[in-house]
């Protein structure tokens, strides 16, 4: 190596032989980060161009005809409001709730282990498990039948996890010395989380609420067999032409009807329907970020 | 001084005091249902899956270790679910062999070697792509993978293996990079300091310091992305084909344990045998599923336990 | 000073999981007296506040025996624990706003327990924050935020909070390691003055703060009392004990 003092900085064989094992290394991260994006941007970009025929306002209010070979989505898309708002109405209140328990009132005890397993466990059993589970206890154990509730239900349950898991994030970004502080005043637990703990974290908690939305108008297996069928006949455009006992039409189940199950339909139209499932999904999701993104921005301490 | 202050604070009144108790009662009732669900969830597949334990036709062994799967034969009824499974972990481990390096290379590049914007717009992306429907990549793989795949390899049918477990790579990949870019943020910023201190490069750092440190916490993201994959249901329907057999190379089609019960369930009649054996399968799938993401649990909660 | 007991504390042992930190310890707080309690780390000097004001309930695996009786009520085994810290005022190591505005952060109390006319929380609040010495400094931004003020300022309204719920007892625990000497100075001399209605414990790292203002000082040390007296005798040669006089005259500790 090198004796001489005075080129104690300069370059040896072996300093370039790590810078460019370095370069190396850094190119090859780099090229794997974009082999993932790339492909994505090249699939949306064919999805929109092979779509584009049929995407328009009309396409989307419209409802499907001759055999569903021509038309729009309309009754899938609002059938899909419905099962969502409706899985939201039940998930949402459950899973912050429960989130809420596990970060503010569990100790470290079995029972509280348990709910924890429980949790992480829930969030990996697969959508079709939770279809079976749909059919054999609200539609046929229930005696709700395939209807839009054993649906939602269904949707609920396969939500409630990560609902609880961002509540639970959310709620522990709120720093410990705040409820010490409110502790000694004489604050209740409760008063607590309602006063500080929860009007400091509400925007998380939202945020994992809305992300659940676009998962919930995504799943396609749990509602498959629960509530969701191949085509009903409604009325163009009409906002409530659901029963909630009665069976409905959904974005994804309309997707993956007209790719397998629907001959001679005119190429663009589930290219279409992917589009706009795509966008709303993407869409919502866009919301939860530029949400959370303002929250961070204005954090209090 | 004023005299009112040094008056005693009145009580609460009762109403808000019994209130606060109903609402933590509900609050702990909802802590507790994640329990009561997970029971539920098993209880109720197996009991509809239950009476075909008894059924003459019906052989555990044959269930698990025979690949004649015959459900609707009216001479010869068979109920094994070999092929399924093979089916399953042969696409699933095509999907890890091409998403874990992607994956787990991503993830070091995200944490380690790009800047805060470009590492804000990453992860962005990649939430993005975790939320794009499973019946989206399914769409995507009926038809422009297959297209792809048949016109490159000259395979008669473009669904098979090979699109499954690229589409099934592209679905766990977000899953991967996010939970191995925090087992990376969970290594302590004096290690990276340390090492650079010493002279090292960040790849090297990387290498003889990071990845060790980490290895845990990337072995749990790789099992939770096995976990989504076993569990993935319309995207392999969609994009596997539909042969019940044992693959025997990248360009066969198959079919999954997933695939399997959403492709035949519809036509299934209620409370059939066919029906319940259906239901047996879901049983084994969230067997399978249990066990993958406890191990992972395990493999986290130990890595936190040791900081 | 009236000898009249405010708080007594009889063979009080806390323990985390199997380690006992505090080791029987007995003694008397009287009324209106600033008791100081000095001794070095991790001698017990913040567990034994969060006995007094029952906090301690909130870690796991903390084990009290013994009794802490304040006007003769045991607060071990008193039911309404949300009243006993009422009772107690209790200021933290580090300043904590909350994250409310700075009349919110004085208010909170007073809510808590269910006063909700607005005059009677604006007195209080004005009250407090003039008795912390915060009022000249906030009283035209009373709605910006507590979590905004400066590291003296929140501790002073840390203080104004713990006054917020007219306690009888107001504990400090080393009030003074965060912010600079000259609101150190401000607060206590407040303490002085607010002493004819209360009762002070204030823990301190400081031997000299208690020496400044203390009547009678504690020195704790490893979970056990070494001794306890009038501040004549602790910063003397006069100690019973040659541990206190060496810790009191910095050669140990």
């Amino acid at each position: 190596m090198n004796d001489n003092p005075q080129n104690l900085f300069v370059e040896t064989a072996f300093v370039r032989k790590k810078k460019r094992q370095e370069t190396v290394a850094k190119s090859i991260f780099l090229a794997m980060s974009v082999a993932m994006i790339v492909p994505l941007l090249l699939i949306v970009g064919y999805l929109v161009v092979k779509a584009y025929p049929s995407l328009s306002l009309e396409f989307l209010l419209d409802i499907p005809r001759k055999g569903m070979t021509e038309g729009g989505i309309w009754p899938a898309f609002i059938g899909t409001i419905y099962l969502v708002a409706l899985s939201l109405a039940v998930s949402a209140p459950i899973g912050v709730m429960a989130g809420i328990y596990l970060n503010e009132y569990a100790k470290d005890n079995w029972l509280n282990r348990v709910i924890n397993l429980a949790v992480i466990n829930l969030a990996g059993v697969p959508s079709i498990v939770h279809a079976l589970f749909g059919l054999g206890a609200f539609v046929y154990a229930a005696k709700f039948g395939c209807s839009i509730i054993s649906a939602s239900l269904t949707l609920a349950i396969m939500t409630l996890p990560v609902i609880i898991a961002s509540t639970r994030e959310a709620l522990a970004s709120v720093p410990m010395n705040f409820r010490e502080a409110c502790w000694n005043v004489g604050a209740t637990r409760w008063q607590t989380i309602r006063r500080i703990v929860l009007p400091n974290s509400i925007g998380g908690i939202l945020t994992g609420v809305i992300l659940q939305v676009s998962r919930s108008a995504g799943e396609t297996a749990p509602i498959m067999f629960t509530g969701a069928v191949f085509y009903k006949a409604i009325e163009r455009g009409d906002l409530f032409p659901y029963t909630l006992d009665g069976q409905c039409m959904a974005l994804s189940m309309h997707l993956y009807t007209l790719a397998t199950q629907v001959p001679n339909v005119s190429e663009s139209i589930p290219f279409a329907t992917a589009v706009v499932l795509l966008a709303t999904v993407l869409l919502v999701n866009a919301t939860a970020i530029v949400i959370r993104t303002l929250i961070r921005s204005k954090k209090k301490w | 001084m004023n005299q009112g202050e040094t008056k005693k604070l009145k009580s609460r009144p009762l109403w808000s005091i019994y209130g606060e108790k109903a609402i933590e009662i509900l609050i702990k009732v909802s802590g507790i249902s994640a329990i009561i669900f997970v029971f539920a969830i098993f209880f109720f597949i197996f009991r509809e899956a239950f009476p075909v334990l008894s059924s003459p036709n019906f052989n555990l062994k044959e269930f698990l270790f025979s690949s004649q799967w015959y459900p609707t034969s009216a001479v010869n009824v068979r109920y094994g679910t070999f092929a399924l499974t093979i089916g399953t972990f042969s696409v699933t481990a095509l999907a890890m062999v091409i998403a874990v390096p992607f994956g787990i290379g991503a993830a070091i590049f995200i944490s380690e070697f790009c800047g805060k914007r470009l590492k804000e717009t990453l992860k962005i992306t990649i939430e993005l792509l975790a939320a794009i429907p499973s019946v989206v990549w399914g769409f995507i793989g009926l038809t422009i993978m297959s297209k792809l795949i048949t016109q490159f390899t000259g395979a008669p049918v473009g669904v098979n293996v090979l699109n499954g477990g690229i589409i099934l790579a592209l679905m766990s990949l977000p899953i991967i990079v996010s939970i191995g870019e925090d087992a990376l943020k969970a290594v302590p910023d004096t290690y990276r300091e340390a090492s650079i201190a010493l002279g090292a490069t960040r790849w090297q750092m990387v290498r003889r310091v990071l990845l060790p440190a980490a290895k845990n916490g990337l072995l749990a993201a790789v099992l939770l992305g096995i976990g989504r994959a076993v569990g993935e249901t319309m995207a392999v329907l969609m994009a596997t084909g539909h042969a019940v057999h044992i693959p025997h190379g990248l360009l066969d089609s198959v079919r999954t344990l997933t695939a399997n019960i959403a492709a035949e369930l519809g036509e299934a009649p209620e409370r059939s045998e066919h029906y319940q054996v259906l239901f047996l399968t879901g049983v084994l799938l969230f067997c399978i599923t249990f066990v993958i993401n406890i191990t992972a649990d395990f493999v986290i909660r130990g890595i936190k336990r040791k900081q | 000073m009236g000898a009249k007991v405010k708080i007594e504390v009889r063979n009080l042992r806390l323990s985390y999981e199997h380690k006992e930190v505090i080791h029987g310890i007995s003694f008397d707080v009287y009324e209106n007296e600033i008791l100081a309690v000095i001794g070095p780390a991790q001698s017990g000097k913040t567990s034994l506040l969060r006995c007094i004001n029952r906090t301690i309930d909130f870690i796991p695996n903390a084990f009290v025996s013994g009794s802490i009786k304040i006007d003769g009520e045991d607060v071990l085994k008193t039911k309404d624990v949300y009243s006993l810290r009422r009772k107690i005022g209790m200021v933290s190591p580090l300043p904590v706003g909350l994250p409310l505005s700075i009349y919110d952060n004085v208010a909170f109390a007073p809510r808590c327990a269910g006063v909700s006319n607005k005059n009677e929380l604006d007195n209080v609040v004005e009250n407090c924050l003039k008795r912390a010495a915060l009022w000249d400094e906030v009283k035209d931004r009373l709605d910006s935020l507590g979590t905004k003020l400066s590291g003296g300022q929140q501790q002073r309204l840390t203080i104004a909070r713990a006054l917020s719920h007219s306690p009888d007892v107001l504990c400090l625990d080393e009030f003074s390691i965060a912010i600079d000497p000259v609101t150190t100075m401000k607060i206590e001399d407040m303490l002085k003055e607010i002493r004819s209605q209360m009762t002070i414990i204030l823990v301190t790292n400081l031997v000299q703060q208690a020496r400044r203002i203390a009547d009678r000082t504690m020195f704790l040390w490893n979970g056990e009392i070494v001794e306890i007296d009038s501040n004549e005798v602790i910063f003397s040669e006069r100690t019973k004990n040659k541990k206190t006089y060496e810790y009191v005259q910095g050669i140990f500790g």
